[in-house]
């Protein structure tokens, strides 16, 4: 038995250990705004915050997050009201839309310690996460835009 | 029936995994989910197989097509909205099921793919919302006791004089009136949607986790499958050995199958552990000898005899020895897996005499098909759920329906209700690749630096041949392999030409890989024309200027000439390179600027002018140029999938790579004002970017590139 709080809400799960924090949010959880992408930490598709850090939850097995707080797309915000997912709309990012959970959880970590980021620190958050429709031109704007919007508008 | 017609509400979560799983305080995922369509009241009106009204005044558009990135769930909704003049706010949209009524209106079968959803649902979607609103006035008429011609429509209500009535309040009335025999559509100047930059329609629910793509799938008694497949093509399982596979916790049944050995479980991670630890036997077969460097090779003995004829001109080898310059070139490009993010995945359930399937699929009726017949049932017996696709680039058109045939194919032989999941790695493996090919060319100029003489052999595996598609070829030519060539806008001013295809077999399986032929013929005649136009001595622009009669393809050109200060000087070390291409009906030209540092590239920024004639949602256009330009970058930079004694050496990300945000140029994506034909905006932006930049690093070096993706050979100074 593992216990764990995703989202804020506290979980029992009997899992093995070693099993990919990813299964278990999807498998077992069924919170499928979790991509699975590549399974090796390549894509950043699985992007979550264990203790508020983006990690790949791919290879993040279950027992590192015993007892710690996990947060995904789903407990982003209420009501898709974030900043990004905001900025997100605004600059019509996702096309498959595949990987922009990931997307938007890599791009959180970065507006929260860096909340005004440059063109280089986009590059040096970003590149961890693929899009395979080449969707980085408009993250890039909306990364842009919702640390305009942080600083505006003072919204989470 | 739909990407949400089926709800959560019957996902008893706390009991989906077996064995002993307990989860506290558990609140069922599906709680909050986005689901469109989900707790639509009873349909009142459905004059048409494309959309439907509720008494809520919910405007349901039902897609022929699939969303795959490409943003035909907004582009087919702003059709009907136009015509229907309803509250673009109350839209829902939903995936056809396979039907007759969402067979393809130019393909003749339900298939989204070819760029061609907008133009081919153009009249049809416009005419949708037309006839619903023709017959919604003629209930508000009868309503309000007046003549029809006397009501007018904004906004989903109908109004004359003071009445005033919502569609939703005219939809029991209006679903009782036989449908006009015709209906006129609006004027062009009337367009209050077409033409006009719409957000698309699901984004919100693709920035929260609700969206759902096939991998979403969940349900209670769902078991997870993970197969074995063979280590080369054409690969067969000879015997194996389950019991490790077996010991593994979570692990329930273990299946052979026509494609391998399947192992199903739990959750993905047992049957991924289970599938890892099966022991299986192959019988290699021919497979186990092919060997890309060796390939090549052959293709490249091929391509000095002759192959079928494509097409023929005058007298090309005359022309050729009377020619004042010569260039002969060999280009080769490697086989591309197409790697959309979401991996491959189908969920099958079969109940006595019925199939039910979820899955990503361009081609739901085809899937429809295959899988009746592999359970001996008829189409009619199997229902088709067609969920978003997480990326398809062609990989989710296949007329074998391979990874959901092998779903059905496990739910069969097993008898449980699974969804089979393919891993990354199975997914580089796994075949249906853009095939290899190799390109000839003899060119001549003549003194003035006019073409001359054009001799082009083209050498790969057919894509059509052995598929459903096989009608379309003709002569022994399939049109995917020299489409790009074979109708070059080139040709028609070189008198002397000969286009030649040999289109060996092997047992690498290939497909359409987004923007297909043109993959590789764009890069062939753009980067010889470029290398032409040096040899003449003339500017690459003003060149093609000089030899191009198409005035679509001069359009673009001259478009993004001006945008991308063509004519301006350049920074020290940056270097500009060009290229024009028509693909699926639409016409892109792309101007690349580059530097190269210790052997490093940069592309800096990418310029990019298309002409697709009407642009329906212009901001969405912009988005698929945006989308193949990084698309084409991949191919330039890394894509390649290499063999060796059979094996695919490739297996992930991180030796199959994907361009990526810091490689990601700035790009403009400028729109030809055009009353041409309309044309795609899914493929043609994938085309010139790859010879655009080859053209800008011989600019930069003096080398011509002659194979993808980039070696770093190319990149030194000649």
């Amino acid at each position: 038995m593992i216990k764990l709080t995703v989202n804020d809400k506290p979980y029992t799960v009997d899992v093995e250990p070693s099993m990919p924090l990813l299964w278990v949010l999807r498998d077992v959880l069924h919170l499928t705004g979790t991509k699975f992408g590549c399974g090796m930490a390549q894509c950043g598709a699985c992007t979550v915050h264990l203790n508020g850090e983006a990690v790949r939850s791919c290879v993040t097995p279950v027992r590192r997050a015993e007892n710690q707080t996990v947060v995904t797309i789903e407990g982003l915000s209420k009501d898709v009201t974030h900043p990004l997912q905001l900025a997100w709309i605004e600059e019509d990012v996702p096309q498959c839309g595949y990987c922009q959970s990931g997307q938007i959880m890599s791009a959180a970590v970065l507006l929260r310690e860096n909340p005004n980021p440059t063109d280089q620190d986009i590059d040096d958050a970003m590149s961890g996460n693929i899009c395979r429709c080449g969707t980085y031109q408009r993250i890039r704007k909306a990364i842009h835009l919702a640390a305009k919007m942080q600083k505006e508008g003072g919204t989470k | 029936m739909s990407t949400a017609s089926y709800t959560r509400r019957d996902l008893k979560t706390g009991s989906m995994i077996g064995g002993g799983l307990l989860i506290s305080f558990f609140v069922p995922a599906g709680a909050k989910r986005f689901v469109p369509g989900r707790g639509t009241p009873e349909i009142l009106f459905a004059p048409n197989a494309y959309l439907n009204i509720a008494p809520d005044n919910t405007v349901k558009i039902i897609l022929a097509h699939v969303e795959m990135g490409q943003g035909v769930w907004t582009t087919l909704p702003m059709l009907i909205a136009e015509e229907l003049d309803c509250d673009w706010s109350k839209i829902t949209v939903e995936h056809a099921p396979p039907g007759q009524s969402y067979i393809h209106t130019a393909y003749g079968v339900q298939i989204t793919g070819g760029s061609s959803t907008t133009w081919s649902e153009f009249d049809r979607y416009r005419s949708a919302g037309a006839t619903a609103r023709t017959l919604l006035i003629e209930a508000a008429a009868k309503k309000f006791n007046v003549s029809p011609s006397e009501c007018k429509t904004e906004n989903g209500f109908v109004i004359a004089g003071n009445n005033r009535a919502s569609y939703g309040e005219l939809a029991n009335d209006a679903a009782k009136l036989s449908p006009p025999a015709s209906v006129k559509l609006k004027e062009k100047k009337d367009w209050k949607y077409i033409g006009k930059a719409k957000k698309r329609l699901d984004t919100k629910a693709k920035i929260s986790g609700e969206a759902m793509f096939g991998m979403d799938v969940y349900f209670d008694g769902m078991l997870i499958a993970v197969t074995a497949h063979a280590p080369v093509f054409g690969g067969t399982v000879k015997s194996y050995d389950a019991s490790a596979a077996k010991a593994v916790k979570g692990v329930k049944d273990v299946v052979q199958i026509p494609t391998g050995v399947a192992v199903i479980a739990d959750n993905f991670w047992a049957a991924k552990q289970g599938r890892d630890a099966l022991k299986v036997d192959w019988e290699l077969g021919a497979g186990q000898n092919i060997d890309s460097t060796a390939q090549f090779e052959d293709y490249s003995k091929l391509a000095t005899t002759k192959g079928a004829t494509v097409v023929q001109a005058g007298n090309t080898d005359d022309a050729l020895s009377n020619a004042a310059k010569k260039i002969e070139a060999e280009y080769i490009f490697p086989y591309l897996a197409h790697a959309p993010m979401e991996p491959l995945n189908c969920t099958v359930k079969i109940s006595g005499d019925t199939c039910e399937i979820w899955t990503g699929t361009q081609a739901p009726m085809l899937d429809q098909t295959n899988a009746a017949k592999i359970l001996g049932f008829k189409p009619e017996q199997v229902k088709v759920n067609t969920m978003f696709l997480g990326g398809a680039f062609g990989r989710r058109a296949n007329a074998t329906s391979d990874f959901v045939s092998e779903a059905v194919h496990i739910a069969k032989a097993s008898g449980k209700f699974i969804k089979l999941i393919w891993t990354r790695e199975d997914d580089i493996h796994g075949g249906y690749y853009r095939p290899a090919f190799l390109h000839h060319v003899n060119a001549g100029l003549n003194a003035n630096g006019m073409p001359t003489a054009w001799h082009h052999r083209i050498v790969g595996q057919s894509i059509m041949i052995g598929t459903p598609f096989e009608a379309s070829i003709k002569d022994g030519i399939d049109p995917t392999s020299v489409q790009g060539v074979s109708d070059s806008p080139y040709l028609e001013s070189v008198s002397n030409h000969n286009i030649e295809l040999h289109s060996p077999k092997l047992p690498v399986t290939v497909l359409w890989w987004r923007s297909v032929g043109h993959t590789h013929t764009a890069f062939v005649t753009e980067t010889m024309i470029d290398e032409l136009a040096f040899a003449a001595g003339k500017d690459p622009v003003a060149y093609r200027r000089t030899i191009l009669k198409s005035k679509r393809h001069v359009a673009a050109l001259n478009l993004v000439a001006e945008k991308s200060g063509w004519d301006k000087p350049l920074p020290h070390g940056r270097f500009r390179g060009v290229a024009v291409h028509e693909s699926f009906l639409s016409f892109v030209a792309q101007v690349a600027e580059i530097s190269i540092d210790y052997g490093h590239l940069h592309v800096h920024k990418v310029t990019c002018a298309i002409d697709c004639g009407l642009a329906v949602n212009p901001e969405g256009v912009k988005a698929q140029m945006e989308s193949g330009i990084i698309f084409g970058l991949t191919a330039v930079l890394y894509g390649e999938i290499t063999l060796e004694k059979g094996r695919v050496k490739q297996r992930n990300f991180h030796d199959y790579k994907m361009a990526r945000m810091n490689e990601t140029p700035l790009i403009e994506v400028y729109i030809v004002e055009s009353d041409e034909k309309m044309g795609g905006a899914g493929e043609p932006g994938v085309p010139p970017l790859a010879p655009a930049i080859a053209n800008a690093i011989f600019a930069a070096t003096g080398k011509r590139v002659r194979r993808l993706p980039l070696q770093s050979s190319d990149l030194m100074k000649a």
